[in-house]
């Protein structure tokens, strides 16, 4: 499915790290099998050859190792950016969480990635290999004789379906071809809600995050998400919790954290990606996204260093509080 | 060994409820399967297994212990304990019966805990054979046969028929209510069943991962090793992995004010979250590594010097199928094990 392939980045990166542009490469590592891609830092030409794999499931968003991965780094660290993961890159830029000075970001086609639950959901448990050809899967299993071939459509991932950008908006280097701002139907499903009655609202978001166990993966994948302490692990802020107490709670941590996000999320969909229960989180930040693209014109988060968010940027144009409360009468 | 057919599963569910709670496996929207409560029109899903582990039916995610009662200075205390009745959990898998044993030997040896106990003592399992293992599962590694489940009733489903065989008393009494639905027969079909399935476990790719350099008496041998820092270098310090685990038991107590009264109630807590077993001094591990390392010496190294050799894992495959970085413990048995 992927237009560059594992060799021509483990080229890059072995030129990089040989001529001393970078002293560590951010990438992606071997798994046990061939999804369970993890994020790892090779330091090393042959490290790099033993365990570099680029394939259809690397979806993880490295833009928010950087906070970590610099922070005592010597040298640069060499960093692959998806279209979507430089948006999260530029907005952490802004918020100056991380140094730009110590990365060197080669900025990569991306053609969407698959989701293996989809995958899954196809071909049944028990894979024994998953191949690429073209714009087709070929799973292998234990149990059927034959290999089942999948149109790479049918299992692409949610946020995959609506990529917003093919267009990269930071990087030091680009392989392969530049794309362009999508035109996606992000916004469709955030209407279907909208559309709702509140009573009907309130029992989509209930079945969904009544499946919550509050493991946080959400927030601590979110590249939006980088505060040192949060005030959930801090019992000194008389909010913490580390499980739903009740329903109620379950809601008000989504709903905060979604708050909290507001205007620096880019909708890089990591959180949905990572949730072990799917629940469509990203649909809360597409609604704030939404609204302010409504209330206060087009806005990006990410799109470019430096920008300010409307919710931070007053202006006399800006809506009164009124015309928002009066919207909110017709249920929207 | 007793039999029924699947097309009159639905009856016997019924049955079952009509004397205890039934839970089983049900299709959730998004199409994986969790623990509900069986009632009339319920779908029992056909997923390998769900998503959260059964741990929830005996040690809830999150519970109150009791009640403070403060009216002018004097304190009441309130027994918050409901009065509990039977329930059964229809078809756990071999893997999450064996998950019972390892919360057992914490919860149930002295001190008791008697929230716990109260619950294990009310719960009937019923397990279910597995048909077709996943590539995430690992369960031979620490001994377990899933084509031979324990529990009070083991049952093996095949595409017409489900076969189920009592393994104690009170998995004998329960057959017994069930007698006009089943009808007796041999163990010809099951047999042929588990052949099969083990042969399927021998195509499995984690069909050798070892416990070999594992196990009491480690921790000097593995708790400085190198290894860690690449192994817990992009975990994200979620509790994904802990509270997937049918065998991770750890928890904190808090208190929660309502105004005029104090609730006391333990929930999970994850060993990877920051604030995990934090004191008056402080924190005991500071870095993410520290409370990495932790989770998995925990499972391989002081379960099994506290518990005669047991570990804490029984391979059913959810950390492996959620992390969100795939970082798991096969990973980490593959990378030190055997040093």
């Amino acid at each position: 499915m992927q237009k560059i392939t594992r060799e021509q980045l483990l080229a890059k990166a072995s030129e990089l790290l040989s001529n001393g542009t970078v002293s560590c490469v951010l990438g992606w590592g071997l798994g046990e099998f061939d999804y369970d891609v993890t994020p790892t830092i090779f330091k090393s030409v042959e490290e790099l050859e033993n365990g570099f794999v680029f394939n259809d499931f690397c979806g993880a968003n490295f833009s928010k190792y950087l906070v970590n991965k610099t922070a005592k780094l010597e040298g640069k660290i060499l960093v692959f950016l998806k279209p979507c993961d430089t948006y999260s890159f530029n907005q952490l830029l802004t918020e100056h969480r991380f140094d730009r000075e110590k990365v060197y970001a080669v900025g990569i086609p991306c053609e969407g990635m698959a989701d293996i639950a989809k995958v899954k959901a196809i071909s049944g448990d028990g894979i024994a290999a998953i191949g690429s050809n073209g714009d087709k899967l070929t799973v292998t299993t234990l149990y059927d004789d034959e290999a089942i071939v999948i149109d790479t459509n049918e299992v692409l991932a949610e946020r995959c379906i609506n990529c917003k950008s093919k267009k990269h908006v930071a990087y030091d280097e680009l392989m392969g071809e530049e794309g362009d701002v999508t035109q996606s139907n992000r916004f469709d499903e955030v209407a279907r809600l909208e559309a709702m009655t509140p009573d009907e609202r309130f029992a989509f978001w209930q079945n969904e995050l009544s499946r919550c166990i509050r493991c946080n993966a959400c927030r601590d994948a979110c590249p939006a998400c980088t505060c040192e302490k949060c005030v959930f692990d801090n019992p000194s802020s008389g909010v913490e919790n580390k499980s739903p107490a009740n329903s109620f709670e379950e809601k008000l941590f989504h709903i905060i954290r979604a708050y909290h996000v507001a205007g620096r999320c880019t909708d890089c969909g990591e959180c949905s990606r990572v949730c072990p229960q799917n629940i469509p989180l990203h649909l809360l930040n597409r609604k704030f996204i939404k609204d302010m693209n409504e209330f206060y014109g087009e806005y990006q988060a990410g799109a470019e260093v430096g920008s300010r968010a409307p919710l931070v940027s007053y202006t006399t144009e800006d809506l009164e509080p009124g015309e928002v409360f009066n919207r909110g009468e017709n249920n929207a | 060994m007793r039999k029924c057919s699947l097309e009159k599963i639905n009856l016997l569910f019924a049955e079952i409820a009509k004397n205890a709670e039934l839970y089983l496996p049900t299709q959730q929207t998004d199409g994986s399967a969790a623990y509900k409560k069986w009632e009339e029109g319920s779908v029992w899903s056909n997923a390998l297994n769900t998503v959260r582990s059964p741990k929830d039916f005996f040690f809830p995610q999150t519970e109150n212990l009791m009640k403070f009662k403060t009216e002018g200075k004097s304190i009441e205390v309130v027994d918050t304990r409901n009065a509990l009745d039977d329930f059964v959990i229809f078809g756990v898998r071999a893997c999450d019966v064996k998950s019972f044993d390892v919360l057992d030997r914490v919860f149930l040896t002295e001190p008791v805990d008697s929230f716990y106990a109260l619950r294990r003592s009310h719960g009937v399992i019923i397990s279910l054979a597995c048909q077709r293992p996943s590539e995430t599962c690992f369960c031979k590694t620490f001994g377990i046969d899933p084509a031979a489940p324990a529990g009070d009733i083991s049952a093996w489903k095949t595409e017409t028929e489900i076969f189920f065989e009592a393994n104690t008393q009170k998995g004998k009494e329960l057959l017994e209510k069930l007698s006009a639905l089943t009808e007796e027969c041999d163990d010809t079909v099951v047999s042929e069943q588990k052949e099969k399935i083990n042969k399927f476990m021998d195509k499995l790719p984690l069909k050798n991962v070892t416990t070999d350099g594992f196990g009491g008496g480690k921790t000097k041998e593995l708790f400085d090793l190198p290894e860690w820092d690449e192994l817990s270098q992009a975990c994200l310090g979620c509790g994904t992995c802990t509270f997937v685990c049918p065998t991770c038991q750890c928890y904190d107590i808090k208190d929660f004010n309502t105004g005029n009264s104090v609730i006391r109630f333990r929930c999970w807590d994850s060993c990877m979250y920051s604030d995990f077993t934090k004191m008056a001094h402080g924190n005991n591990r500071l870095s993410q590594k520290e409370r990495f390392r932790q989770r998995f010496m925990h499972k391989l190294v002081y379960y099994p010097e506290n518990n005669d050799g047991m570990f804490s894992c029984v391979g059913c495959g959810r950390c492996l199928a959620k992390c969100p970085i795939s970082m798991n413990i096969v990973k980490v048995m593959k990378k030190i094990g055997g040093k």
